[in-house]
Parts: structure tokens; sequence; C-alpha cells
């Protein structure tokens, strides 16, 4: 057997360790802004002291984290206690092995695409991986021995799980017209143009993807697994120094990588009006530009983020469940049925399939919000009590 | 020994640990837990076989959606630590007995007879090529009456559960 080493062992590890510090940096980094854009959107400064415009803070505030006393409560069950925070970091960490993050360079006669794998079921992967991160928040809020800690997890799961459906059902579109399910390949389908990329292809598809990524990040405004005012501090009541860090960490690297297969699905990836093939392509400037474009992207993206995070507030825990299942839910069907359909009968015209997706989103969003609008009028016209009365165990003791 | 031996005695060994481990912890939150390690490990196994799509799926289903409901319930029902008799006596073990003998002469049946079977075969030639595409392919040509048949299945199994669970919540009100 001549295994060329280099190729199938140098080049990757290089590309792996690339990608996991550049995570690292790139979690800091986001710290470091999401404190200072929020900042500047409440008119006030942020942390500015440590360093050059307080570009040092997330480093001062890891060095605090892992000096502070490592707490582990006596109540807690302490083999998962510890495992949980690790099991959200995992699955966050290494769903960007398939997320294709530039074109490809060639160095000394080796063609290396600026990707870890690029694997044939590269969508499903993610999907997988994804559907493993529920376990961290549950075993966590599970392992705490602490009601608010459990209430929150099972919060999160259950939103978590709701969410993950629209996430899944979104992409289909997309796949319908790539007709793959390697990232690279969708990527390298959606052309130059931001008018050829998914996102006006899929409109309402891109809308519901981005709002379950948001749900799945546990962002606001579906951050209510730690919502404050009723569950003190969600799943990770009961933990301190590094081990919430590693909760912390994980929470932004899931907010990276999820906006990274954002770009990658709906945005053109690295493409940029023709930008990424200056020094022709394949060359090492190519590559860099693409790697360049891609950055910036997710980091608008990223940027959409904390912008949503001070724009809207958290919902209350029926109207998360009503909106994904009965919203997020039908548009994503919708955007299956229609794509599918044009496919068919325009022979893959884009234009028709971007305008089918859109109207038939409205309509779908019609016809649920006639529904439940009806079933509303039919439910107060019945009784006067609220079906649910949350304190009904109290009227029947008085 | 080339690496795909390798990777497969690690991923053999640790589903078979993970098995063993899910039916002697005593708390069922861990025996949940080392289910999912062993759904891993075989999702692992699917790979060194060429089977991406079955692997993802695995995951996918039984580790990301089946063993969350399972923790759910665990969790929800509080269940403590199983004392560590009780559990299987009497008639019970008589039927562990059965099921597990059935079993075993299932799993010899099936690798004996595993290469006359044309299933495996066409197995084999989803492996070979691009595996989603050549799945897709057979599910919507040779194997479309068992395909439709499945998901009517599923799709009766999804309003039977939301029939009984609004009935329920009808005699509530």
């Amino acid at each position: 057997m001549d295994i060329d080493i280099v190729e199938v062992i140098i080049i990757p590890v290089i590309k792996i360790l690339f990608i996991a510090h550049l995570l690292i940096i790139g979690v800091m980094a986001m710290i470091w802004s999401e404190r200072r854009v929020s900042g500047w959107m409440q008119d006030r400064l942020g942390p500015n002291r440590v360093g050059p415009q307080g570009l040092l803070q997330p480093i001062a505030d890891g060095i605090k984290f892992l000096f502070k006393e490592d707490i582990i409560p006596n109540h807690v069950d302490k083999p998962l206690y510890v495992l949980a925070p690790v099991m959200l970091l995992v699955p966050a960490m290494i769903i960007v092995a398939v997320v294709p993050f530039g074109s490809s360079m060639t160095i000394a006669g080796y063609e290396i695409p600026l990707q870890i794998a690029d694997l044939n079921i590269g969508i499903l992967y993610i999907l997988a991986i994804t559907s493993l991160g529920v376990y961290g928040v549950v075993i966590g809020a599970w392992a705490s021995n602490n009601k608010y800690s459990l209430l929150g997890g099972l919060r999160s799961s259950a939103q978590m799980i709701s969410y993950e459906l629209t996430l899944g059902l979104a992409i289909i579109g997309v796949l319908m017209l790539s007709e793959s399910l390697s990232l690279r390949k969708i990527a390298i389908d959606q052309g130059g143009n931001p008018w050829e990329w998914n996102f006006l292809i899929h409109f309402p598809a891109f809308l519901a993807f981005t709002t379950a990524v948001f749900a799945e990040t546990n962002r606001l405004p579906f951050d209510l697994a730690e919502a404050e005012q009723e569950l003190v501090a969600g799943y990770h009541t009961e933990y301190s120094s590094m081990k919430f860090a590693i909760f912390f960490m994980a929470e932004y690297m899931s907010m990276i990588v999820g906006s990274a297969v954002v770009v990658t699905l709906f945005l053109g990836g690295w493409h940029f009006f023709g930008l990424e093939n200056i020094g022709g392509e394949g060359s090492v400037l190519a590559g860099l530009i693409s790697f360049a474009i891609f950055f910036v992207k997710t980091g608008i993206f990223l940027f959409v983020f904390i912008w949503v995070r001070w724009t809207l507030p958290r919902f209350r825990y029926d109207q998360l469940m009503n909106f994904g299942w009965k919203f997020l839910l039908p548009v994503a069907l919708s955007s299956i049925v229609v794509t599918g359909t044009l496919y068919i009968t325009t022979n893959g015209n884009r234009l028709w399939i971007g305008i089918g997706n859109v109207v038939a989103a409205f309509i779908v969003v019609a016809i649920v919000a006639g529904m439940l609008a009806m079933d509303n009028n039919s439910k107060s016209a019945a009784q006067s009590t609220p079906a649910v009365a949350p304190l009904r165990g109290l009227d029947a003791v008085e | 020994m080339n690496p795909e031996m390798i990777l497969f005695f690690i991923f053999g060994a640790v589903s078979l640990i993970g098995a063993i481990a899910v039916i002697s912890f005593r708390h069922p939150i861990y025996s949940a837990l080392s289910l999912i390690v062993t759904f891993f490990a075989q999702a692992g196994l699917f790979v060194i076989l060429g089977a991406h799509f079955v692997a993802a799926v695995q995951v996918i289903v039984y580790a990301g959606a089946i063993m969350v409901l399972f923790l759910f319930v665990i969790m929800l029902l509080n269940l403590g630590t199983l004392s560590a008799k009780g559990a299987l006596t009497g008639k019970l073990k008589g039927v562990a007995i059965i099921l597990g003998v059935l079993f075993a002469a299932q799993g010899i049946y099936i690798a004996m007879n595993a290469l006359k079977n044309t299933a495996l075969q066409d197995a084999e030639a989803v492996t070979e090529t691009v595996t989603t595409y050549k799945i897709g392919e057979l599910l919507f040509s040779k194997y479309l009456l068992p395909f439709e048949v499945t998901s009517l299945i599923l799709l009766a199994a999804l309003i039977g559960v939301i029939v009984l669970v609004k009935r329920e919540n009808q005699t509530e009100n």
C-alpha cells in the first residue's frame, strides 16, 4: 500500500488544527464583539479597558474562569455533571468538519480543498450531529439535581426537538435543486452573483432555517432555557468556573458554525461577484480570497445574531411552540412541495421556483392564521374560563 | 492490519462495551446513555462499510430522536436506581431465555444465508457507487411498494397518536 502521507495525514491535520483554533479564537472574538455591539446598541461603552478597545477582555475572562474554584455541589450526579458541558461542546465543534470554508488552492502540486471532509452526506451529517447537541443540555440539567435546571433543560430540549424538524425540512428544497447532499457541491452550484444564491430561490425556507438555527443555538429570542426571571439560569444554574465557561463556549461555537452553515447553504458560500476567481481557479491567491469572503459573510451573519438579540424580546413558551409547529413547519413543508412541483413542471426554472415559494409561504401562513383565529373565536364563545387554568390545584384547595 | 480493521475493532469494542453497560448499570439514565454510545459506535461500523447514509440515519433516528424520548420519560418519571434483585425473576427469566435463544438462532441463520440474499447484493451495489443517490433510485424503483407501505404505516401511526392525545384533552375539558 502506498499512501501519500502528506496528502492523507499532514494536510488534513493542518486543516483540522487551523479550523479548531480559528473556532476558539472566533469564540473569543464573538464574546468581545457581542459585548461591544450590545454596548453600542444600548448607547454605552462595553468592555474597553483590557488591551486596545478591550480586545483582551475575553482572555482575561478566560484566565478568571480557569483560576476560579471548581465547585462540584454535593447533591449532583458527579460523572454526568462533569460530562455534560463536554457533550454540548463536542457536537458544536465537529459540525464544522463538513463546512467548506473556501474553494481550493494548489500548493506544491497538491490540490487542497478548503474543507476538512467533503462527505457526500454532508447535510445529513450536520443534522445528525445537531440532534446530539440536545444531550448536553438534558444531561447537564438532570445531573444538576435542581428543579430550575431540570425545567430549563426540558424546555430547551423540547424546543430543540421541535425546531430540528424545521431545520431538516427547510433544506430539502435546496437539496432538490443541487441534486446533492454535499455542502461543497451546494456551494459551487450557487454561482458568483448574489441573485443566483439560494436565499432568493428559497426565501421562505431561508427564513425558516435561520429561525431554526437561532432556536437550536438557544439564542434570544429563543433562550427560554435560561430565562433568568423564571429559572435562575436554566440548565447551567449549578455550574461554575471552567465548566460554565465550556457551556458558554459551546453556545458561541454553535452560533459560529450555524452561521457558516447558513452561509454555505443559502448565501453562496465563498462566492462573491466572481472575486473568488482572481489569480485563476485553484491558485493560492484565489483560495485565500475565497476564504476571506466566506469569513466576512459568516461575520456579517454573526452580527445579525447580536442584532436580533437586542431587537426582539423573548418568546413565551406557548408562543414558541405555536410558532415552531404551526408556522415554521408548514412553511418548510410548503417549500418542499412547491420546489418539487415547479422543478418538474418548469424544468428547474429558478425564477418560477423563487416566486412560487414565496406565494406558497404566504398562502400557508394566511391559512394557518385564519384557522388559529377561528379556533380562538370558537373557544372564547364556548367557555368563558381559559382552557388551561395554571393554578387549578389551588382552586380546588379553596 | 489496515486502518479499516483497526477502526472496526475500536468501534466493535465500543459498541459491545456500551451494550453490556446498558444492562449492567443500575440507573436507567446511565443505561440510556450507554445505549446512545452503542448506537454511535454502530454508526461508525456503517461508515467503515461505506454505508454513510445508513450511518447518518442511524444517528439521526436512534441516537438523536428515539433516545431523547427515552431520556425524557426516564427523567419525568424520575426513576430511581433499580435494586439488584427483582429485575429478572420467575417468568421473566424464562421469557428472556426464550427470546435470547430465538435471537441467537436468527442471527446465525442470517449469517449463514448472507451470501445468497438478494437484498444484501443490492446493499453491496449501493456501497460501490454514490450511496444516497443509489438508495434513492432503489427506493423509488425496485422497492417502491415496501417504501410506500412503510410511509403509510408511519402516517397511520402519526394520526393515531394525534387522535389519542386529542380524545384525552376533550374528556379533560
